[in-house]
C-alpha cells in the first residue's frame, strides 16, 4: 500500500500536441492518501480512463510524474509497479478453477503454496466464493466472474493500489447494489488504497471517501460525497451529481446582492470578487413550493413514486423542485422558495460565494 | 435463444437435394461396386464382403495405410506448432498486418498440381535449384527419385510450405479476437510470457485450432495430387499413400470391386478419426 | 391505432417462454414493459414485432390481423439496447434507409430526415459516420430512424441501458416528447422501476414470462396486486417480513408491533406478509404513528441526492431510502421509522389482501 502522487501530469494522444484541446489530460496535480477509497467520476471522454491507465502503467504520460510513496514510477512497467486492476469486462483464465484463478497472481510471484491457500481462502470467504473454489471459472455467471477478477486484485496484500475500471458494467441491475456494497465492505476490511473509475454517481458516491470529478481532461472538484452534493464547486458538478441536477438561473449582480429577473435572491454568503457571467445554483431538493417567493407557472409534474419532480417556468427559465406529497396541476401558478443556506452563486461556472461559517 | 420455425426446412431442401446428388448417390454406387465383381460390359457377380475381407488382410493395404498415417502424423506435428509460432510472432496492428496476411495466403492460392510440379522441378538434382544446391554445392546425396528418405523429406516439406499458412491464419484470427484487457490483466498479475500463452492465448485459440487440426487432418489424409505429381508414389512404393494406391488399383488395374471396398474403408477411417479428434477437443466444453 | 395481443404464447422446445398474454396497447402515451433481466421483455417485443413466431394467439395492429404478416410488411420500428446503425453509411443515409426501401420520393426523404434530425439535435452530424459519433449520438441516430419512418408501432428495447448516467437522464426526459402526437404505439422495455415512473403512461409488469399487472404507471406503483409485482417495482428492493395478526395488532417475527387500520384490521387473524418500500422507512421520525425499527446498519449507499441504508433487525435485512446525506455508523445501532399507512399486506402465498 502506498501514497500516490500525480505531479504536473499531462497527456496527449497526438505526437505533437498544439493547443490545450489536443490534451486528453490537461494538468493534473493530485495526492492520494495511503489506504483511502477514491473514485474518479465523469462522463465518457473526460479523461478518467487515460488517468487510470497512466497510474497502472499501461500508458506513459506525455508530461509529469507519478510517485508511489515518493518513488518515481512514471516509466515503470505495470508488473514492476505492484498494482492490481479490475476491468470493465471480467477477465477470467478459462481453463483454471476458481481457486487457481485467485492463486494466479500469488503463484506468479513465487509465493509459498501454504500462503497461497491461506490467502485465497480468506479472499474467497470475503467475496462469498468459497463454495465455488473447485469449479471451473469459465461457466460462471458474469457477477461471479467479476467477483473473481476483484478477488485476483485483492489477493496480494502487498499491492500499492487496486484500481477498478467501471467494474459493474456487465452486472445485472438487480445485482449491482450487492456488489457495490460488497466493494465498500471489502475496502473497510482490506484497507488498501483503491481507485474506482465510473460515470455512475451512485457507484462513485457509495464507494469513495473522496470523489474526484473530471470534465474535459480537468479535475473540477475533489471532495467527500457530502461536499459534492451540498456545495458543488462547479456548475458541472452540480449538474452531474444528483438527479435531476442543480437548477442554474442566469442572474444580475449589484455589489453584494444578486437578483433573478428583477427579484432579489438571498445567497449563502458574501460574493467573492471577480468578473464574468453569473448564475445562481440551487438543487431541486432545496426548492420548496410556498405562499411567497418567485412566481412561477407549472410546466410539468413527473411522479417518480417516492416524490414528484415539479418543473415550473419563471419567464424563460425552468426551475425544478422535488416535492413530497400533494403536487399542483399542470399550468398552476405557484411560488418557489429557495433555502438561502443552499443558494450559491457561480461565476463562469466556478463557485463565487463564501461558505457560511 | 432457440426458436421453432418449420419454414426453415424449406430453405434447407435445395441443399439436401444437392448433397444427395453430390454425395449420397456416388456413395451408394461405390457401395454397390464394393460387394460385386465386374469384368466390364455391365456384367456383375455378387461377392458379398469378400473384397473387404481380402483388403483388411492384405499387406499392401496395411503398408499404404501405415504410410498415410505417418504422413498425416508428421505434418500435423510440424504444421500446428509452427503455425501457432508464426501467428504469435505476427504483428497485431499497424501497416505490416495486411502485408503479412497476403504473404501467408500466397502458397494456398497455388493449384495443387502446380505445387507438385513446382517442387518436382525445384528438387531435380541436375537442373532444380534445391537439388543442384544439395548435390553439387553441399555435396549431400539428395535425389528423391532414388532415395526414399529424400522423397519423404520432400513431400513433407512441400506440404508444410503449402498448408502451414492455413494454421497461421486461423490461429491469428483467434489471437486478434482476444480483448486487450486480458493481456493487461496478465501483465498486472505478473504472468510470464509462457503463462500468457498457456492460460490466455491457447485457451482462446482452442476453437480455431480444433478447426485447423480437423481440416489439416482430413486434407492430408486424403492428399493425392501433390505427392502423385511429385513422386508418383516412388521410389518403389515408399511414398505410395493410401490415396495413390487406391487410384492405382481402380484405374491402373481396373479392379473396381476392391477399389470400391478400399474407398469405403478409407472413408470410414477418415470419419472415425475426425470424430475422435472432435470429441476429444471439445470434451471440456460440455462440462 | 392500437396494438392488440390476444392470448399469445411463445414456446421454446417444451417450455413456455411467454405465457398466455393479452394486452391492448394504445398510442399517445408510453407503454412500459417493466421486469428484471430474463422476465421475458425482449421475447415479448420480438413477438409483437413479428421477429419470432407465436405458439398460439393473434396480434392485431389497427384492427387488422397481422399475426402471419412478415415483419417487413408491418411498418414498425425497433431500437435496441446496442447501437445498431449501418457502419458504412452517413447519419443521413442511416436515417433515410427505411424511407428509401419504401421507395419514397427524394425530396420527401430529405424533408423527413431533416425533421427527425432536428428533433434529436443531429443536424450538424448528418454527414458523419456512426464510428465518429458518441454513444448518445449513435443511439439518437437509431431513434431518428424510427421517427422518420413514421411507423405504426415503435419498440424500444432498453434503448438507454448502454449510455452514461447523465445522458440517459437527458434522453429519457426527451423521449415522451419525441413520440407525442405521432400516433404510433410506443412500447418501451426497461428493468429500472424509476425509468418506468419517469416515462409515465402505462406499465405492464412482467415476471417469469407473463404480464402480472397492466395499467397506468402510478396506479400500479401504488396498488400492486401481489408481492412479486410490488418487488419488481421497487429499487432498492422492497422490504418484506412475516407478521402475525391478532385483533388489530400486527406483530413482526423480530421487531415491534403496531395497530392496524382499515382493510388490514378487518382481515381474519393469522399469518401475513407485510411489505413497505424503502422510501417509507426513514432514519428520522416524521409522523406521530410511525413504528420504530431498531436496526444495526450493515451498508450505506449514496446516490447523489439520496442515501440508503441496509440494516439488520434480528436475522431480517431491511433497507431505508431517504433524501439527503445521513451520517450512519456502519455496524452501529440506528432506529428507523416506518409509516404503517404505506404498508402493503399479502397472504402467505403472495396475493395482496390489504
Amino acid at each position: 500500500m502506498a501514497k500516490i502522487t500525480l505531479s504536473n501530469l499531462r497527456h496527449s494522444y497526438y505526437p505533437n500536441p498544439q493547443g490545450p484541446d489536443d490534451y486528453a489530460l490537461k494538468e493534473i496535480d493530485l495526492d492520494w492518501e495511503d489506504g483511502g477509497a477514491y473514485a474518479l467520476l465523469g462522463p465518457s471522454g473526460c479523461g478518467k480512463s487515460t488517468l487510470l491507465n497512466i497510474i497502472s502503467g499501461l500508458l506513459i504520460p506525455s508530461e509529469g510524474r507519478i510517485l508511489f510513496d515518493d518513488r518515481d514510477v512514471t516509466k515503470l512497467e505495470p508488473t514492476q509497479r505492484n498494482i492490481a486492476q479490475v476491468f470493465q469486462f471480467p477477465v477470467i483464465y478459462d481453463t483454471m478453477s476458481v481457486f487457481d484463478n485467485l492463486a494466479f497472481p500469488l503463484r506468479n510471484r513465487g509465493a509459498a503454496e501454504a500462503d497461497v491457500t491461506r490467502r485465497v481462502h480468506e479472499i474467497a470467504e470475503m467475496l462469498e466464493l468459497t463454495d465455488m473454489l473447485k469449479t471451473r471459472a469459465a461457466g460462471l455467471s458474469p457477477d461471479n466472474k467479476q467477483k473473481i477478477s476483484m478477488g485476483r486484485g485483492l489477493v496480494r496484500d502487498d499491492v500499492n493500489v487496486v484500481m477498478f475500471d467501471e467494474p459493474l458494467t456487465v452486472i445485472d441491475p438487480h445485482l449491482k447494489w450487492k456488489l457495490r456494497s460488497k466493494l465498500k465492505e471489502l475496502h473497510q476490511k482490506v484497507r488498501a488504497t483503491m481507485i474506482y473509475v465510473t460515470h455512475d454517481q451512485t457507484e462513485a458516491l457509495t464507494f469513495a471517501d473522496q470523489v474526484v470529478v473530471m470534465q474535459d481532461g480537468e479535475i473540477v472538484q475533489i471532495g467527500t460525497p457530502v461536499d459534492l452534493f451540498e456545495r458543488p464547486a462547479h456548475t458541472f458538478v452540480g449538474h452531474f451529481i444528483g438527479s435531476p441536477g442543480m437548477n442554474l438561473l442566469p442572474c444580475e449582480i449589484n455589489g453584494q446582492s444578486a437578483s433573478f429577473q428583477g427579484q432579489p435572491i438571498t445567497l449563502e454568503g458574501a460574493i467573492t470578487k471577480g468578473e464574468g457571467r453569473c448564475e445562481i445554483g440551487i438543487r431541486p431538493e432545496f426548492v420548496a413550493l410556498s405562499d411567497k417567493g418567485l412566481a412561477a407557472k407549472v410546466l410539468k409534474v413527473s411522479d417518480v413514486g417516492r416524490h414528484s419532480v415539479v418543473e415550473a417556468m419563471v419567464g424563460e427559465t425552468s426551475i425544478k423542485a422535488i416535492v413530497e406529497g400533494e403536487t399542483p396541476g399542470q399550468g398552476a401558478d405557484v411560488h418557489l422558495a429557495f433555502d438561502p443556506a443552499r443558494t450559491r452563486l457561480y461565476r463562469d461556472g466556478w463557485i463565487a460565494t463564501e461558505a457560511k461559517q | 435463444m432457440k426458436t421453432q420455425n418449420n419454414r426453415g426446412w424449406f430453405f434447407v431442401l435445395p441443399v439436401l437435394l444437392l448433397v444427395a446428388f453430390n454425395a449420397l448417390i456416388p456413395i451408394m454406387t461405390v457401395v454397390n461396386y464394393s460387394v460385386q465383381e465386374t469384368f466390364g460390359n455391365n456384367v456383375f457377380f455378387w461377392q458379398g464382403l469378400d473384397w473387404f475381407q481380402q483388403l483388411l488382410n492384405s499387406d499392401r493395404f496395411h503398408a499404404a495405410l501405415g504410410r498415410q498415417f505417418l504422413f498425416t502424423g508428421l505434418i500435423l506435428v510440424i504444421e500446428i506448432p509452427l503455425g501457432i509460432i508464426i501467428a504469435l510472432s505476427m504483428p497485431r496492428q499497424g501497416v505490416w498486418v495486411p502485408v503479412c496476411l497476403v504473404l501467408m495466403a500466397l502458397p494456398m492460392l497455388i493449384p495443387w498440381n502446380v505445387v507438385g510440379a513446382m517442387w518436382n522441378i525445384f528438387t531435380l538434382p541436375d537442373i532444380g535449384l534445391l537439388g543442384y544446391l544439395m548435390n553439387h554445392t553441399l555435396g549431400i546425396n539428395y535425389d528423391m527419385t532414388q532415395n526414399p528418405l529424400a522423397a519423404w523429406v520432400t513431400i513433407i516439406t512441400m506440404d508444410v510450405w503449402h498448408w502451414t499458412s492455413l494454421v497461421v491464419l486461423l490461429s491469428y484470427a483467434g489471437l486478434v479476437s482476444i480483448p486487450d484487457a486480458y493481456y493487461q490483466a496478465a501483465k498486472i498479475d505478473g504472468a510470464s510470457n509462457w503463462s500468457v500463452f498457456r492460460y490466455i492465448q491457447l485457451p482462446k485459440m482452442k476453437t480455431v485450432l480444433t478447426i485447423a487440426i480437423l481440416l489439416r487432418f482430413m486434407d492430408s489424409f486424403n492428399i493425392y495430387t501433390e505427392p502423385f505429381v511429385l513422386t508418383g508414389g516412388g521410389p518403389g512404393n515408399s511414398t505410395t499413400l493410401l490415396s495413390i494406391d487406391l487410384v492405382k488399383i481402380a484405374l491402373g488395374q481396373f479392379d473396381l470391386g476392391p477399389a470400391a471396398a478400399m474407398s469405403l474403408i478409407y472413408f470410414a477411417i477418415t470419419l472415425l478419426v475426425s470424430w475422435l479428434f472432435y470429441t476429444l477437443m471439445t470434451k471440456d466444453d460440455a462440462k | 391505432m392500437t396494438l392488440e395481443l390476444r392470448s399469445i404464447t411463445k414456446r421454446v422446445g417444451a417450455a413456455l417462454h411467454i405465457k398466455e398474454t393479452s394486452l391492448v396497447l394504445e398510442p399517445g402515451q408510453f407503454n412500459v414493459l417493466l421486469g428484471e433481466t430474463g422476465a421475458g421483455k425482449t421475447s415479448l417485443i420480438k413477438l409483437m414485432a413479428g421477429l419470432d413466431p407465436l405458439a398460439s394467439g393473434e396480434i392485431f395492429l389497427d384492427g387488422k390481423d397481422v399475426t402471419r404478416l412478415n415483419t417487413q410488411k408491418r411498418n414498425i420500428s425497433l431500437v435496441h439496447q446496442f447501437f445498431v446503425n449501418y457502419p458504412h453509411m452517413t447519419v443521413f443515409d442511416n436515417i433515410a434507409s427505411p424511407l428509401r426501401v419504401a421507395g419514397m420520393a427524394k425530396s420527401e426523404i430529405q424533408g423527413r430526415v431533416e425533421d427527425a434530425a432536428d428533433i434529436l439535435q443531429l443536424r450538424p452530424m448528418l454527414h458523419r459516420r456512426p464510428h465518429e459519433l458518441s454513444g448518445g449520438q449513435q443511439q439518437r441516430t437509431a431513434l431518428a430512424r424510427a421517427i422518420a419512418k413514421e411507423s405504426r408501432a415503435v419498440f424500444l428495447d432498453e434503448p438507454l441501458a448502454n449510455l452514461d448516467y447523465k445522458l440517459r437522464e437527458e434522453l429519457r426526459e426527451q423521449l415522451p416528447e419525441l413520440f407525442a402526437g405521432r400516433g404510433a404505439v410506443v412500447v418501451y422495455a426497461t428493468s429500472e422501476p424509476e425509468e418506468a415512473l419517469l416515462l409515465g403512461g402505462k406499465t405492464a409488469l412482467m415476471e417469469d414470462g407473463k404480464v402480472v399487472q397492466f395499467g397506468p404507471t402510478a396506479e400500479i406503483y401504488r396498488a400492486p396486486v401481489d408481492l412479486a409485482s410490488a418487488a419488481v417495482f421497487s429499487d432498492p428492493p422492497i422490504n418484506s417480513a412475516r407478521i402475525v395478526k391478532k385483533g388489530t395488532t400486527a406483530q413482526l417475527a423480530v421487531g415491534p408491533a403496531w395497530q392496524l387500520t382499515g382493510g388490514a384490521a378487518a382481515l381474519t387473524d393469522g399469518e401475513y406478509i407485510v411489505a413497505i418500500r424503502p422510501n417509507h422507512v426513514l432514519p428520522k421520525r416524521q409522523k406521530e404513528q410511525a413504528v420504530e425499527l431498531p436496526g444495526t446498519v450493515l451498508v450505506t449507499e449514496l446516490s447523489g441526492s439520496e442515501s440508503s441504508a441496509h440494516f439488520a433487525m434480528g436475522d431480517e435485512n431491511w433497507v431505508s431510502l431517504a433524501h439527503g446525506v445521513h451520517p450512519y455508523q456502519i455496524g452501529g445501532k440506528h432506529a428507523f421509522y416506518m409509516d404503517p399507512a404505506h404498508c402493503f399486506y399479502f397472504a402467505p402465498d403472495g396475493t395482496r389482501v390489504a
